[in-house]
């Protein structure tokens, strides 16, 4: 009996001691993370020196000054107010005090240091898990000193990687149109800047009328449409060289073209016998492709990033809409069935999802929806805006919205804007003139 | 020849003789069958009750009135009698658990204190038909039984809570501090597994002693960055949590708790 008992003991003893209390944490915040960019220290040689080079009184607090831009601008993050550090950056840099970092309620911090090597700029930074009091990246940056504001891009996309998981997009470019003039004498240029909107140059006089320019996902490539002699020509555009070159004189109507995503094919649509079709163009031996045949208008091609698909837009129902094919042009599926007009679709570069614009009820929408057409989120709503452009983590959307003028024709303006996935980061990105078309580059420090 | 017969019938004869005295029937005795106990029920208000105000007591008696019509109505008193010669004199035990019965049919909201009482009223009432000294023996060994017995249903209902999880109000009120500490990492992809278990060993205020990811090896796993950002921000809730907000007893039952973090229903949106 007593056997009995001990036996029945020893079953019932390991259950209970293993019966551990589990609670299902599902849901968070959506708060951008607390995070502290100390300011670079600098020692006063190499501020002196810096100081002669780049006309920059304190390069560490330059740097510094865009990484919180950046990060606060990706609505991710809450980079806290300098004016609340206890600690000095020369400091903080060595080995931060995490109680005083703690006051101030900051989740991460961001130090570093910045010197003056051999007439190259050097920038050492460190990425702290405040919490836990730990290190968690350490990186070193050695250029030349004009690159400085680079170094900063380089800065937040790791950390944004560090602390999201996914690549970031700051250190990247944007080149879109520059519109100036009256808005029915615009003067149109092929314009170029970073992302965050400094660094802008022209890249074209504004003689002739240019349109759509896309980067090429692989290197610095730009293809545009350009009107000469009122005859619509592609062209290939080298951002490090300058170099540019005609691809081809299509006849009729020729609209955005855009590369595949290894960069060796351009898709775009032309007209052809009245009837505007998708064709691609081999790079290499200028070999025009065409993929899709139907009467109706096919438009706004662009590729999936394994370049197994291609999303256009069609009015084949009747109505503009927006379909998936094969990259061969075979088995056209519509995707996209809600209310309205869709247009101007754009695979994500992580693609799963397809960005678009809407027109419904006299206004226009920007959303996205996934590959299948399921999903549809309308993002933002405006008079009218147009032509997304993904930023290479396919987080966040750029695109350009016009005002309404009055009925005299004043007051109209185009804006570059940004929205990120949560529809709720919207965001005017700062241009020198008006601005339409973006398009958005891969990272540089790819 | 015959000196084997002889050995083997009196081994068989010895055989059947251990048999018989094995059998239980056999071995039985007969059954000792103790006097009989009549028990009765008797209201024992008058005597226990506080005084009440009088309105108190006036809707007291109305309640009380209906009381009675409602355990006349459930327990007729002839069904009482008709027991009285079935209750079989059985061991303390047994006796115990007659009058539980015939307690709960007739009072079942009657407290502790109450079937103390009525135990030491049936000394009285038992006086007539049964011997002082026994009787006195059974209800103080009854007393001390019920209290013993009351006294380790608590016992094992506390030992029964070390083993349960949390209510629903106190994982309630854990969760909703996580929620406010955790900052999910919008950039994760929702449609991974990326469920983040963390043990946590905690002191009774609810600061955290240790914590341990329980799939620490899948952190530094290549190609799991998502996981590891998870996995560190989950543990940055906890840490800026602390002290969690754990229930003020039964520290046995919590002091080690796991929590499952996971993103995918935020991330879907």
């Amino acid at each position: 009996m007593l056997f009995r008992y001990l036996f029945i003991l020893l079953i019932l003893l390991p259950i209970k001691a293993f019966a551990l209390i589990e609670v299902d944490i599902t849901r968070g915040n959506l708060n951008p993370l607390p995070v502290a960019v100390s300011p670079l220290a600098i020692d006063k040689n190499s501020k002196d020196n810096f100081k002669k080079v780049l006309k920059k009184e304190n390069l560490g607090l330059e740097i510094s000054a865009i990484v919180e831009n950046n990060l606060r601008q990706s609505g991710l993050f809450n980079p806290l107010d300098k004016e609340a550090f206890l600690q000095e950056p020369e400091i903080a840099n060595l080995k931060p005090r995490f109680e005083d970092w703690n006051l101030i309620k900051a989740q991460a911090l961001v130090t570093g240091k910045v010197t003056f090597v051999d007439e190259k700029l050097r920038v050492e930074f460190r990425l702290w898990d405040v919490l836990a009091g730990k290190e968690i990246m350490a990186l070193a940056f050695t250029t030349v000193p004009s690159n400085w504001r680079r170094v900063g891009h380089i800065i937040t996309d790791k950390v944004y990687e560090r602390l999201t998981g996914e690549k970031g997009y700051f250190d990247t470019r944007i080149i879109y149109i520059s519109e100036e003039g009256p808005k029915t004498n615009r003067i149109k240029k092929l314009a170029i800047m970073d992302q965050d909107g400094f660094n802008n140059k022209f890249l074209t006089l504004g003689n002739e009328l240019v349109l759509t320019p896309r980067f090429s996902p692989t290197n610095q490539m730009v293809t545009y449409l350009s009107y000469f002699k009122n005859l619509p020509r592609v062209y290939l555009l080298d951002i490090e060289t300058g170099m540019q070159e005609v691809v081809g004189d299509f006849p009729g109507m020729t609209f955005a073209p855009r590369f595949s995503p290894n960069g060796k094919k351009i898709i775009m649509s032309f007209a052809k016998d009245g009837n505007s079709d998708i064709y691609t163009m081999d790079l290499e031996n200028r070999i025009v492709e065409r993929i899709s045949n139907h009467p109706s208008i096919d438009t706004s091609p662009s590729y999936s990033p394994d370049g197994k698909y291609i999303t256009f837009n069609s009015d084949r129902s009747g109505y503009q809409q927006i379909y998936v094919m094969n990259s061969n042009g075979k088995n056209v599926k519509r995707i996209s069935f809600g209310n309205g007009l869709y247009g101007t679709p754009v695979w994500s570069p992580r693609g799963d999802l397809i960005a678009f614009t809407k027109l419904h009820k006299g206004k226009f929408y920007i959303g996205v929806m996934r590959t299948d057409g399921s999903g549809e989120r309308l993002l933002t709503e405006n008079f009218y805006q147009e032509a997304p452009s993904w930023s290479p983590n396919g987080r966040v959307l750029i695109f350009y919205r016009e005002t309404k003028t009055n009925a005299k024709g004043e007051g109209f303006s185009a804006k570059l804007w940004s929205i990120d996935l949560t529809g709720y980061n919207e965001k005017m990105v700062e241009t020198e003139t008006d601005a339409s078309d973006p398009s958005w580059s891969s990272l540089l420090s790819n | 020849m015959n000196r084997n017969v002889i050995i083997s019938f009196g081994l068989h004869t010895l055989l059947v003789i251990i048999t018989a005295m094995s059998l239980p029937f056999l071995a039985k005795k007969p059954i000792d069958l103790p006097p009989i106990i009549s028990v009765e029920l008797i209201q024992i208000t008058d005597k226990t009750n506080i005084p009440f105000a009088p309105k108190a007591k006036k809707i007291i008696e109305k309640v009380k009135e209906k009381e009675k019509k409602l355990v006349s109505e459930q327990a007729p008193p002839k069904k009482i009698k008709k027991q009285k010669p079935d209750a079989v004199p059985l061991p303390d035990e047994k006796i115990e658990k007659i009058k539980k019965i015939k307690d709960e049919k007739q009072n079942p909201e009657k407290v502790e204190t109450e079937i103390k009482q009525i135990s030491e009223f049936e000394k009285k009432e038992l006086f007539d038909s049964n011997s002082i000294a026994a009787l006195i023996d059974k209800s103080k060994t009854e007393s001390a039984e019920t209290n013993k017995k009351l006294d380790k249903i608590t016992q094992d209902q506390d030992k029964e809570m070390d083993f349960v999880g949390l209510t629903l109000s106190e994982e309630d009120t854990l969760k909703a501090q996580i929620f406010g500490c955790w900052s999910i990492p919008l950039g994760l992809p929702f449609n991974e597994d990326l469920l983040v278990r963390i043990k946590l060993q905690l002191k009774p205020d609810g600061s955290i002693i240790k914590t341990e990811i329980l799939d620490h090896a899948r952190m530094n796993r290549p190609g799991q960055a998502f996981y590891k950002v998870l996995a560190e921000s989950a543990l940055r809730a906890v840490k800026l949590c602390q002290p969690l907000r754990v229930p003020s007893t039964g520290y046995e039952r919590w002091k080690n708790m796991q929590l499952n973090f996971d993103a995918r229903e935020m991330l879907e949106g």
